[in-house]
């Protein structure tokens, strides 16, 4: 009798073995465990977890269907609410969304919604089944800007609606964060990222890439030379923060945004032509998932490796599953602590960081509890390279090429929540475009409110 | 597939392309750039951009070989392809969008160090189309590192070649020239447009304080996506931290903090020195200099 308080394990590369390599962490489940552990679920009447899905997947509906055995079906099932759910099933946040309401998860574990939902899309990948099709051809353009998870998911929608959409990615190759920010061994690119955008491209929708929309080509002249009828802008967050300290432009101080794309997206770990410094002791600031997956690519790469993150572990914004997988790894957390100065040698390169302790006082505007100084705390650890993890804050590209685009106090586009209306008739944005900074799904979720907008907007305009 | 439509070997390492890219060809301006990437392992190669024809759609690159990429890029023949070209990227020089009654009042001169004439030229070209005369001082090593000679000659009003060891035209560099032109010759300029290797614009930046004349300068730092994503290309710039590719890449030299800018491009020259020499001794590499410890 399967223990039903309990997730069924997931098998996983052992923690010392992968922490050199950037083979795929987790192997997911096969037919057996799948089924087993979709037994668990006691299919509620009214299904919480699907009210904490940002695309509301039937989640009840397609476990059904892999208790049963159907995958083909239980395939059909999520195709109708989500166009990437391989990528999904791996880095949705699920213990916030969907495995956070789970009823199971009152007096024992949450249904393992994630692992399930990646069960069922590595199941229809391998077997070459199609969840989506097609529409009929309507007739009217849409251009998309950007092919990462916002800009895939419109246009997956939109193609299925008939409409004819380009996707127009400023990068090389399509995927966006998909590709450039989230690693190898969380998100495989070839197996998993390329097969879900060439689904998107089955469905009709072209993708040229190199294309700077505002540079290559405006906004207005989509409308104007290129016969687009509405426009999508999901071209994500842009420009990694820093903290202002001293000795913060030394050599050997890297934005996560570009340590993940000198190893994600130019291949630097292959030994590619792009260089990638491969430090001996890296100090990572911050706590979010970039913050995890710089770090644990900076120890595949050869470092010891720490995070410096000023709060307490259980204010880490990254998925409890990141934290614990890097932890396994060997990355060390310094939390409650917060750089204050990198120190340099006579040559401008990084060669430690002096940190101070923290301890949480009263909650602040987000409701954390704020980090205080500890007095006389201050102390100095040796590196040689430090990830600065902060965020990012909007790229000015599009929103100052494109008059009546307007933008917010933080620079990021306004555009309503449930349509991703702009100020400019016909354009519609969603993603960290938007919202600043935030996760695959929220960008999945703006980019399907984005396609219904401008389908009602493209549908009352005969 | 981005075609090169011509290849040439302009000088020792200079080399000078055509390329089909239509949609850089279609909106670039003088003082933006492009990226060039030759197939799936290459870098991305930030170039300026030295010529277009809007009309053909294409662009005209001229770049010289500092590593494993741009090494493999002077192999290219007409015909061959780059796998990826993206741009235009950057801003167009201020005086493309100030109003040309303005421009027209004022004295340019460019002056342009080795490779930097190619971006030079597009900028004294759009002077010329607009009838606004300029001068250029072009200063290189040595005759046979000299590019652009003739080119630049058909649009400046008058050109001043020097080189640093004196094998053809003006023995010296260019800060000699300006600073003859200037005190001797009674020339007098309302803006200097200085672009070529940092050491030479940190140069001309100081003799042009001196000489109390505003002075623009194009920085190439190192670089990744060239869209705002990386941040690697970050300069001090007065006291703000601006990104060559989103705020630049012309700004004000006299606020460039040099010695901080040439320090950063030294971030890879460890691995960008062992990927060239990997791909020059091939099998052979295996740790002979005795600095990056061969090969495993």
């Amino acid at each position: 009798m399967a223990d039903v308080l309990h997730k069924v394990p997931v098998r996983e590369q052992e923690a010392k073995v992968r922490a050199t390599n950037f083979e795929e962490v987790c192997y997911g489940y096969n037919v057996e465990e799948a089924m087993e552990e979709a037994s668990r679920c006691i299919d509620c009447k009214k299904p919480l977890c699907v009210q904490g899905c940002p695309v509301n997947i039937d989640i009840p509906g397609f476990i059904r269907q892999v208790k049963a055995g159907n995958f083909e079906e239980a395939a059909r099932v999520i195709g109708l609410s989500s166009a990437l759910p391989a990528i999904c099933g791996r880095v949705c946040p699920q213990e916030t969304q969907c495995e956070g309401k789970c009823i199971r998860g009152i007096k024992g574990e949450a249904v393992s919604i994630g692992k399930l939902e990646r069960f069922v899309a590595d199941w229809a990948h391998e077997n070459h089944f199609v969840a989506a099709e097609k529409g009929e051809p309507n007739g009217k353009k849409v251009a998309v800007v950007g092919a990462g998870p916002a800009g895939l998911t419109c246009a997956g929608d939109l193609a299925k609606l008939g409409y004819d959409v380009t996707i127009f990615e400023a990068l090389h190759q399509p995927g966006g964060v998909l590709l450039y920010g989230i690693p190898e061994f969380r998100l495989p690119k070839e197996k998993i990222v390329a097969k879900e955008i060439e689904l998107v491209k089955q469905l009709g929708v072209k993708i040229e890439c190199n294309v700077i929309i505002g540079k290559s080509i405006t906004i207005d002249e989509l409308f104007n030379e290129e016969g687009f009828d509405a426009v999508f802008v999901g071209s994500g967050a842009g420009l990694p923060k820093f903290m202002g300290i001293p000795g913060e432009n030394a050599n050997g101080v890297f934005s996560a945004n570009e340590f993940l794309t000198r190893n994600n997206l130019m291949k630097a770990f292959k030994d590619y032509d792009t260089p990638i410094m491969r430090a001996k002791k890296v100090v990572v600031v911050g706590g979010g998932n970039v913050a995890m997956d710089a770090a644990r690519t900076a120890l595949r790469l050869g470092a010891e490796v720490h995070i410096v993150y000023r709060r307490s572990e259980a204010e880490l914004p990254a998925r409890v599953e990141e934290v614990h997988h890097a932890k396994e790894e060997g990355v060390i957390f310094d939390l409650l602590q917060n750089p204050v100065e990198i120190i340099t040698d006579e040559n401008d390169w990084v060669k430690g960081m002096k940190i101070v302790k923290m301890e949480l006082g009263e909650p602040d505007e987000s409701g954390r509890r704020r980090p205080v100084v500890v007095p006389g705390s201050e102390y100095v650890i040796d590196c040689d390279a430090v990830i600065m993890s902060l965020g990012t804050s909007p790229n000015p590209l599009i929103s100052s090429t494109t008059e009546g685009l307007e933008t917010n106090k933080w620079k990021c586009l306004i555009a309503e929540e449930e349509t991703g209306k702009t100020t400019k008739e016909g354009v519609y944005a969603g993603g960290d475009a938007v919202t600043g900074a935030a996760t695959v799904i929220l960008a999945m979720e703006a980019g399907k409110k984005g396609a219904r907008g401008i389908h009602e907007f493209l549908s009352g305009k005969n | 597939m981005y075609k090169i439509l011509e290849a040439e070997k302009l000088a020792d390492k200079i080399y000078k392309m055509v390329v089909e890219a239509p949609y850089v060809a279609r909106s670039c301006q003088p003082g933006e750039f492009l990226i060039t990437k030759i197939d799936d392992e290459g870098e991305r190669i930030p170039l300026t951009i030295c010529d277009f024809d809007r009309a053909n759609g294409t662009v005209t690159i001229i770049f010289q070989v500092v590593g494993a990429s741009t090494q493999r890029m002077a192999e290219l023949k007409a015909g061959d392809a780059f796998q990826d070209v993206v741009g235009p990227l950057g801003n167009a020089s201020d005086f493309v969008k100030e109003p040309i009654e303005e421009v027209k009042n004022r004295r340019y001169c460019f002056i342009a160090g080795g490779v930097g004439a190619a971006p030079v030229y597009p900028q004294v070209k759009w002077f010329k189309e607009h009838g606004i005369p300029c001068d250029v001082i072009l200063g290189t090593r040595c005759k046979d590192t000299l590019i652009m000679e003739k080119e630049l000659e058909a649009v400046a009003e008058n050109l001043y070649v020097c080189t640093d060891d004196g094998s053809y035209k003006t023995h010296g560099n260019v800060c000699v020239v300006l600073e003859d032109l200037v005190k001797n010759q009674s020339k007098e300029y309302d803006i200097v447009v200085a672009i070529g290797p940092m050491i030479m614009m940190k140069f001309v930046c100081a003799l042009t304080k001196e000489l109390n004349i505003p002075t623009i300068v194009s920085m190439n730092p190192i670089m990744v996506d060239g869209t705002g994503m990386c941040g690697a290309c970050r300069l001090q710039v007065g006291d703000e931290i601006k990104f060559a590719c989103v705020d630049g890449p012309e700004f004000d030299g006299h606020l460039i903090d040099w010695s901080l800018a040439m320090k950063r491009m030294n971030t890879y020259k460890t691995e960008e020195g062992r990927a060239m020499l990997k791909l020059q001794e091939g099998a052979t590499h295996h740790g002979g200099c005795g600095n990056c410890g061969g090969e495993e």
